[in-house]
């Protein structure tokens, strides 16, 4: 079984032990998906193979990425106007570092999924949001955009079809919350990166007010394999209910940090133990993120969970980017949650007042329990606030959502940590 | 802002360079005013940082007031609205970066090159900032240099890695 077979994203990266290179893509099989899709398919076969994999998100949604295409009105737009596909490559989750791996060393896996995906919703434009430090991704995207072009894969007339496809990076001016669909939109069109008002949703009405489709890098990475090898290949690559692989990351005190492409579902223990080495001699594991800064923490007793949106859901956090933070026993809970918080505060867009005006508060809070200021009553306090400013709806976006869920699971599974800061009014770690 | 305020002597400011590359990401776009991020990071480039000259001309240019374009510079982290030194030093200060140390690492290069957050050295050639999470968490702690990423930082290698940039 060829590496590709069982590893569809970064299998030809360790076939060719480094950047795969155009003449090393093709060599690979590289652009027959879209050949296929584009010259033997219509959209609406390609849209019901990407539906009949089920293959979700990969941003951190697990939103089903066929059923979103689905939604963009098919066929030309009955106004004659555009359409466009957006890559949201800006990767700023903390914890966060597989889509820079995947732009940097397979960038036409990414421009052959967006062809792909641009042919499925009928899109002539299509755009790559990238993070504005990513300056090695950025080199290795244009230069793979640029083959693409020479050979005829991106331009006018592609394959010798009809289909046109004009693709462009976006380099971001920075900002968090650029990650944000509807806020990425807004910066795609030269604005400030406030999110919008949900619906209408950007199928509907998106960028420069035409049907849009945003998705993940990984997720646009998944979509050649499942045209080429088929449904029941990429099904079947999962473990559990969840289809395909996941690239799954860790960081952290563990003796060998990094990224591996497994089946999705592997527990988190495999990933842990068996990929990244265990823990560095002398540090004990206590709790981790899963899917990056916004997502739950969990503890020892999740350790033997499958890593998939479903089972992670159930376990009261989110598999996010499956990019995992580890908090080992020299960490103190109280000062990696004030981290995680001013984070938040720093990059909210300002727009809603419970999340300008509470998380700074929060960040305050989490300082003066940290240096030995916390007062009884202050962890009422920040129950109460994590609830008024996580609650879905009281914000316009999901960032304070995102916010709240590491502090709100950092009150519950290290409350004693908490109250010891403010009893013996100083921290224990120190 | 009053047509007065943006004379049109100011468009020159901009080079001829600088506007054939501006004009580029126009033509690729639906509108003049959707190229605002990328011209304010074209001038930048070039300058180091976006002057209010700079900022007045852009504008022209984009068709579109200098107010609004100043609210969308200075939303962005990465658009400068101060000059900045000759190199952009950015610490990382996000999760994976603090688990691994980052707090005393930001530390330490605020005492190597004498400069708090924010701040410029005097012969100007170094401004110390700090960034959020540059997306190489497996090799924290992380900084950037202009555009180099530098992993797995330790505070015994900063006198030799600041003196690549002298």
């Amino acid at each position: 079984m060829s590496l590709q077979e069982t590893k569809p994203l970064t299998g030809r990266i360790e076939e060719v032990g480094g950047v795969v290179e155009f003449a090393d893509y093709v060599a690979g099989g590289g652009y027959e998906a879209a050949r296929k899709a584009v010259t033997t398919m219509s959209p609406a076969d390609v849209i019901s193979q990407v539906k009949d994999a089920n293959l979700c998100g990969r941003g951190g949604a697990g939103f089903p990425t066929g059923t979103k295409w689905g939604f963009v009105p098919q066929g030309d737009a009955h106004d004659g106007g555009v359409k466009y596909l957006v890559c949201n490559g800006d990767e700023m989750e903390p914890g966060t570092f597989k889509d820079r791996y995947l732009i940097t060393y397979n960038p036409h896996l990414l421009v052959e999924g967006m062809i792909i995906g641009a042919y499925a919703i009928g899109a002539e434009k299509a755009f790559v949001f990238l993070r504005g430090e990513y300056h090695t991704p950025k080199q290795a995207l244009a230069q793979a955009i640029a083959d693409a072009e020479a050979k005829g894969y991106l331009g006018k007339n592609i394959f010798g079809t009809d289909f046109n496809l004009d693709l462009r990076i976006h380099s971001s001016g920075g900002r968090y919350i650029c990650g944000e669909e509807t806020a990425l939109l807004n910066a795609l069109e030269g604005k400030r990166a406030q999110p919008r008002t949900k619906p209408p949703f950007p199928p509907a009405s998106g960028a420069w007010g035409r049907p849009t489709i945003v998705n993940n890098v990984e997720t646009f990475c998944n979509v050649p394999p499942i045209i080429t090898r088929g449904t029941n290949w990429y099904r079947d690559l999962g473990i559990t209910d969840d289809c395909g692989t996941k690239i799954y990351g860790v960081s952290g005190r563990v003796k060998n940090p990094g990224l591996w492409e497994l089946p999705i579902g592997t527990t988190i223990r495999e990933i842990i133990e068996t990929h990244a080495g265990g823990m560095q001699d002398g540090f004990k594991l206590r709790g981790l993120l899963p899917g990056g800064a916004s997502t739950d923490f969990l503890v020892e007793e999740h350790f033997d969970l499958a890593m998939d949106f479903q089972t992670i859901r159930a376990a009261g956090s989110r598999m996010g980017t499956g990019t995992m933070i580890l908090m080992d026993d020299s960490i103190c809970p109280v000062d990696m949650s004030r981290n995680l918080q001013h984070f938040f505060a720093q990059e909210s867009c300002g727009f809603c007042t419970p999340c300008r005006e509470g998380l700074p508060w929060i960040e305050q809070l989490l300082l003066d329990i940290e240096e030995g200021r916390g007062k009884p009553g202050d962890l009422d306090i920040l129950d109460q606030n994590a609830q008024y400013i996580g609650a879905p709806g009281n914000t316009f976006c999901l960032h304070a959502t995102g916010a709240i869920e590491p502090l709100q699971s950092a009150l519950k599974y290290f409350r004693e940590d908490f109250e010891k800061h403010i009893t013996d009014g100083k921290c224990p770690y120190k | 802002m009053s047509e007065a305020m943006q004379p049109k002597q100011l468009v020159p400011v901009l080079t001829d360079e600088e506007v054939a590359e501006i004009e580029h990401e126009i033509a690729h776009l639906p509108d003049r005013e959707s190229a605002a991020i990328d011209a304010l990071m074209i001038v930048q480039k070039h300058r180091g940082w976006v002057s209010d000259e700079s900022l007045f001309a852009i504008a022209k240019l984009l068709d579109m007031s200098a107010a609004e374009l100043d609210g969308i510079a200075t939303f962005y982290n990465l658009i400068f609205r101060q000059p900045v030194g000759k190199h952009v030093v950015m610490v990382c200060d996000s999760v994976s970066c603090y688990v691994m140390g980052a707090d005393q690492l930001a530390q330490d290069i605020k005492s190597h090159l004498g400069l708090e957050f924010g701040q410029t050295t005097e012969d100007g050639n170094f401004t110390l900032l700090p960034i959020v999470c540059l997306g190489a968490c497996d090799k924290a702690p992380t900084m950037m240099i202009d555009e180099d990423l530098v992993e797995n930082v330790k505070s015994s290698d900063l006198t030799e890695i600041f003196a690549r940039y002298v």
